[in-house]
């Protein structure tokens, strides 16, 4: 990098100061071309599938009057709440989520992060972006705010397609806390789209992790393997209880704490580790990409 | 540097890169600080936040006894946290799936059965959520991954709801008043192992209140109660029992070999407002499998039963499996206090010997207990880091919380 570019800026500094308006513009364009992509509506179709799938299964084994899930003795089989889904549709939304959290939200987010910097390189868009001019904490920073913004959009989604799926297949109505007490249904709404949004917001780690690893390289596809490979590896380590020690730090650890907004009353510990947790990451490898995209010759 | 840069460069231009260098460097640090910003936080805030021991005007350890027995905290709700190191191996799932067997076993079926339940209890940590309001009305929450267990008592009922499997199991409460004074504190809190612990409190026993502790946010005095014999695997226990309200907030039970507490409950966090009625409100939800328990007076003993790998001081009087309310007969009791032993004859042949067994099953057989040889003859001894029992080759068995060597003593006595 060179000094070609970091001349630039210091003779424009004084003609151009960009405004609010030109950094919003930016957003803009970004959040159009990714949701624009094929790929991306490609994810997020895969996602808005999962809850059909599982609504019809559910559907299905439940036909004959027996319950769903885990039934006697219960066994640790299937994701979340899926015992309820049949008495009340809105639990739909809680079973895909929490089927989905684990592999395919973060796997989806990964491939978007991944390709943020690196996919703009491999393409060789990433120099005129830079001269258009851009700054570039500023395009990191709105390259981020997209990867989020798909976080949010990908659980809606999901949880979206999962109330359309249960309203259909199951009936609806006040339902039971996983405490026992019982709630309205429009209660139980807020509170799926409370767990919406912190499904979103478990995603923010990952989401850092991914555009760190997109600046490290040219290749989008490498950085996208990269991100759902650690994602892997990180999942299976979070597994193995000789790490006990090491897992409250990994991010996806207190994922599934979601749930605990489903007791009565809120049992907030977990919620609160994991927002920090996600917070700390997303502070530690975002300054890293920071770090690593300002100071990096811009070769493509 | 890229190289194709330094063409036109000067000398300038080549401190000027030195330096971008220097900057570029530096930016790392912003990454590498926040790290280390949030390990000290980690670190540090806890250790900031013990403000210490707290002041509190001297008591004795009679007055601090008699403030646990009038103390009478009717509304309260709060989380406790178990954690339940009896030195039994870790079977993991096998263990999970034994209980589970177990609780089937033993009557209905229902996973939101109590007995299979509170099983649970006996190794591990667990995170359980107390609420209570009144003598009619408690409820006990085990908390589970993306689930939980409650247990409802509301004024003559009994609900245990799984919200895992969606099974929910009902009984109904005895009426009698002296039933359902027992029937009141749930199993495994503070309070209840507390209570428990001080009925075993005799002249065997040394009581003192040995300074303060600050727990879930509460002053507290420090109450620890010491078998004065030195036959006994119980090193001591800790109670802290808050300084207003005489409620045991924390209940610690450390083995006299050392090491980790065998039984630690303690509240993390409590409060002594009135809980919402609905709490203790409970509706089969539509769809649940809801299975019919006995009476009440049985369903409390199923769940004390559960609890039985618990040791409380029923069992340190010698009685070990009386709540199952299986205890074998011809059942004595040697000793008295914290040395007692239970002991009784199966009549059988005891557990045949590693020999006798041959191959490799024998020496797996060897493998969980330890020989002994003594006036008695020889027997095999198995340990927990509380309990140890000595199974003689004609059919014996000594149960006791003692060591290896009272046991041995009592088996050459008898």
């Amino acid at each position: 990098m060179s000094r070609a570019e970091t001349a630039v800026p210091r003779e424009l500094g004084e003609l151009r100061t960009p405004s609010p308006l030109w950094t919003f513009g930016l957003l803009r364009s970004e959040l159009v071309t990714t949701f624009r992509r094929w790929r991306t509506l490609a994810l997020l179709a895969v996602l808005a599938a999962v809850p059909i799938l599982v609504g019809v299964a559910v559907k299905i084994e439940t036909s004959d009057g027996s319950s769903a899930g885990p039934g006697r003795g219960g066994g640790g089989g299937g994701p979340a709440f899926i015992a309820q889904i049949t008495n009340n549709g809105l639990f739909l939304v809680f079973t895909a989520l929490a089927a989905t959290l684990p592999f395919f939200l973060p796997m989806a987010v990964g491939v978007v992060a991944g390709d943020a910097i690196a996919g703009e390189a491999n393409a060789g868009t990433l120099r005129y972006l830079l001269v258009a001019p851009a700054g570039r904490t500023r395009l990191l920073l709105t390259k981020y705010a997209t990867v989020l913004a798909f976080c949010l959009v990908a659980t809606l989604v999901v949880a979206a397609s999962a109330l359309a799926v249960g309203a259909v297949l199951f009936p609806l109505g006040d339902l039971t806390t996983i405490s026992g007490t019982r709630i309205s249904f429009a209660d139980g709404l807020g509170r799926s789209l409370l767990i919406a949004l912190v499904v979103a917001a478990s995603l923010i780690g990952i989401a850092a992790l991914g555009l760190f690893i997109s600046t490290l390289t040219n290749s989008g596809i490498a950085a996208m393997a990269t991100t759902v490979g650690l994602l892997i590896t990180v999942q299976i380590l979070d597994q193995i209880p000789q790490l006990h020690a090491l897992q409250p730090y990994f991010f996806s650890h207190y994922w599934l704490s979601f749930a605990d907004l489903m007791r009565d009353p809120v049992y907030w510990d977990d919620l609160t580790k994991n927002l920090g947790l996600q917070a700390l990451y997303a502070a530690v490898f975002g300054s890293a990409a920071w770090a690593r995209f300002t100071a990096r010759d811009i070769t493509a | 540097m890229a190289p194709y840069e330094s063409d036109d460069s000067t000398i300038a231009g080549e401190a000027d890169d030195l330096r971008a260098g220097r900057r570029k460097a530096a930016r790392y640090v912003v990454p590498v600080a926040v790290v280390g910003v949030a390990a000290a936080t980690i670190g540090l805030v806890p250790a900031l936040a013990d403000s210490g021991d707290p002041n509190l005007p001297k008591i004795s350890a009679q007055q601090l006894l008699d403030k646990i027995a009038k103390s009478d905290v009717q509304q309260l709700s709060g989380t406790v946290k178990v954690t339940t190191d009896l030195g039994l191996p870790n079977l993991g799932g096998l263990e999970s799936s034994l209980t589970s067997a177990a609780g089937r076993g033993s009557g209905d079926g229902s996973s939101a059965d109590p007995t299979s339940k509170l099983t649970e209890l006996a190794s591990g940590t667990h995170t359980l959520r107390v609420a209570a309001d009144g003598p009619d009305r408690q409820k006990l929450s085990l908390l589970e991954n993306a689930a939980e267990y409650s247990l409802i008592h509301n004024g003559k009922d009994v609900w245990g709801y799984d919200s895992q499997s969606n099974e929910v199991y009902h009984s109904t409460a005895p009426d009698d008043g002296a039933a359902r004074k027992k029937q009141e504190q749930p199993p495994a809190t503070p309070d209840q192992l507390t209570k428990d612990a001080l009925k075993a409190v005799d002249d065997t026993t040394s009581v003192t209140v040995q300074g303060t502790a600050q727990v879930a946010g509460r002053d507290a005095y420090r109450l620890v109660v010491k078998p004065k014999d030195s036959g006994s695997t119980v090193g001591q226990i800790t109670v802290a029992v808050d300084a207003k309200t005489g409620l045991p907030l924390k209940f610690t039970l450390t083995p006299a070999s050392g090491g980790a507490a065998v039984v630690d409950a303690g509240f993390t966090q409590i409060s002594f407002a009135k809980p919402a009625a609905s709490t203790f409100d409970f509706k089969a939800p539509k769809g649940a499998k809801v299975t019919e328990g006995d009476q009440g007076e049985h369903a409390h003993g199923k769940a004390k039963g559960g609890l039985k790998g618990v040791p409380k001081g029923d069992d340190r009087h010698g009685t070990p499996g009386k709540d199952s309310g299986k205890g074998p007969d011809g059942m004595k009791v040697l000793g008295k206090g914290w040395d007692s032993i239970a002991t009784f004859d199966t009549g059988g042949k005891g557990v045949p010997s590693g020999a006798e067994a041959g191959g490799q099953f024998g020496s797996f057989l060897d493998s969980l207990g330890d020989k002994v040889t003594g006036k008695f003859g020889s027997g095999t001894v198995f340990k927990t880091r509380l309990i140890n029992a000595l199974i003689t080759d004609d059919g014996k068995v000594y149960v006791g919380a003692v060591s290896k060597d009272a046991l041995v003593k009592a088996a050459n006595a008898g």
